[in-house]
């Protein structure tokens, strides 16, 4: 036993236990914050005016184009150069929002162009205007169809967690490394918080898919 | 404003052009709908009768020329569309239900968020019309669980809901089972035996000669002919109309 160290774990569990909360509020929050953002994004682009398309097809494009690690320590390291320190927490929460809100705006736009033309006509021929027929008639049934690619992202965002513990927040990886550097137990400690991740990612995932099952009733 | 005489025009189109990019749909099109008839549009496929349907409510901006409607001119920069819209129902080839809400929430949607029309009332009417097209038993069905014919129905009363003075119908009944044409227009019926003003593109020269007071013949974006029912199919006025009823079975 002691030669994998679970006797090491065992010590250190509050340890990984706390990290993984703050891997979970870290996520929840860019989560919350991301959707939003993917939300405005997607609407931006597939609105009628130009600079709002353009705005938003940027965004997706700077974001998409450049390692999640890059902008994070631009943030991080880069900012304060300009004398904007940025605490991690936020730099953390803000970056994975920003991040994972181009790919939803993706999602969200994709969706609200797979809803049929004549949803949009039947709305606007009974009086409903364009941003009425976009969130009685369009949004609700392109919820339906984010769904799934959405879980994904979400499961994606949580893993991309990790990454933030490059800016000192102390969030499950983070704490593990802490325990592995002073008890040097590789093996049973990445095998723990491995299936912490797991944990995690099934509880976003499950979710999304009870969420889809509930709303699927008109199918 | 309005006019109220019988026999003036409700809906005027005048010298209506549409084209989508180079092509041209709609190349000057004259029409008058009086308060009260029934027009049938009839021509083959590709010759701009639903584009010349869609642009009398606007869903179409027509490129050039005018629409007027009770009294006014509404393909107007300064006019609000959505409201001139519910003064105009229209029902679709492919019926265009809203799949995530229930029949009746179909049919109160527009009552509560553009009339602004509360629940209760909203409810009320719903079921009336339901129960008018015959379906009062589907009111808390998901618009899937029906057939052509009911959806069609359900898209009827949706559209009568906020009380049109016209109703435009595109091709209601192409994309039915034949045996649920029947169904569909027994409703239509129903409605002309009430004097609503109606505009019906259609292939079903049964219904346009019985229902309809007036049939116009649109061939390549031009109205080629305009002529009451008798008129119309014992003596077409022109040629074109003439190979078209040869072809169709009447």
């Amino acid at each position: 036993m002691s030669l994998l160290g679970l006797d090491a774990v065992e010590k250190s569990f509050p340890l990984l236990l706390h990290g993984a909360l703050v891997t979970i509020e870290v996520t929840a929050m860019a989560l919350v914050l991301g959707a939003l953002a993917g939300l405005l994004g997607g609407l931006a682009r597939v609105s009628p005016l130009m600079p709002l398309r353009g705005l938003a097809a940027a965004y997706v494009s700077v974001i998409r184009g450049t390692p999640f690690i890059v902008q994070l320590f631009f943030v991080y390291y880069a900012f304060p150069q300009v004398g904007l320190q940025v605490p991690p927490m936020v730099a953390a929460v803000g970056c994975l929002a920003v991040y994972s809100g181009a790919y939803q705006t993706e999602i969200v736009r994709g969706a609200i162009e797979s809803i049929e033309r004549g949803q949009v006509e039947a709305a606007r021929s009974l009086g409903l205007s364009t941003a009425q027929a976009m969130r009685y008639v369009v949004l609700p049934q392109a919820f339906l169809r984010m769904l799934p690619p959405l879980g994904n992202e979400f499961v994606a965002l949580t893993k991309n967690s990790a990454l933030v513990s490059l800016v000192t927040v102390q969030e499950l990886l983070l704490s593990a490394q802490l325990i592995i550097s002073a008890t040097f137990q590789n093996f049973a400690v990445y095998l723990t918080i491995g299936v912490m991740y797991y944990v995690i990612t099934s509880v976003v995932s499950t979710g999304t898919q009870l969420l889809e099952r509930r709303l699927k009733v008109y199918v | 404003m309005m006019d109220e005489r019988n026999g003036a025009p409700i809906i005027e189109a005048r010298g209506l052009r549409k084209s989508f990019g180079p092509h041209e749909v709609l190349k000057g099109v004259d029409l008058s709908i009086a308060r009260g008839e029934v027009l049938a549009i009839i021509g083959p496929s590709g010759s701009g009768k639903s584009t010349l349907l869609r642009c009398l409510n606007l869903l179409e901006r027509p490129t050039a020329g005018e629409v007027w409607f009770e009294g006014a001119r509404i393909n107007d920069p300064g006019v609000d569309v959505n409201r001139v819209r519910t003064r105009m129902g229209m029902v679709f080839q492919l019926f265009n239900l809203f799949p995530h809400l229930t029949v009746i929430d179909n049919v109160t949607l527009a009552q509560e968020k553009v009339l602004h029309i509360s629940r209760q009332e909203a409810e009320a009417r719903a079921q009336a019309l339901l129960a008018k097209v015959g379906l009062a038993a589907k009111e808390h069905a998901y618009p899937n669980s029906l057939s052509g014919g009911q959806k069609q129905r359900v898209a009827i009363a949706r559209a009568l809901a906020l009380r049109p003075a016209v109703m435009l119908f595109d091709e209601p009944t192409s994309a039915l089972d034949p045996e649920m044409v029947q169904e569909v227009l027994a409703t239509m019926d129903e409605l002309v035996q009430e004097g609503m003003t109606m505009a019906v593109v259609t292939h079903e020269m049964g219904f346009a000669r019985r229902a309809a007071g007036r049939i116009v013949f649109v061939d390549e974006g031009r109205i080629v002919a305009d002529a009451p029912p008798e008129r119309f199919f014992s003596a077409p006025e022109s040629e074109r109309v003439r190979q078209f009823l040869e072809k169709i079975p009447t």
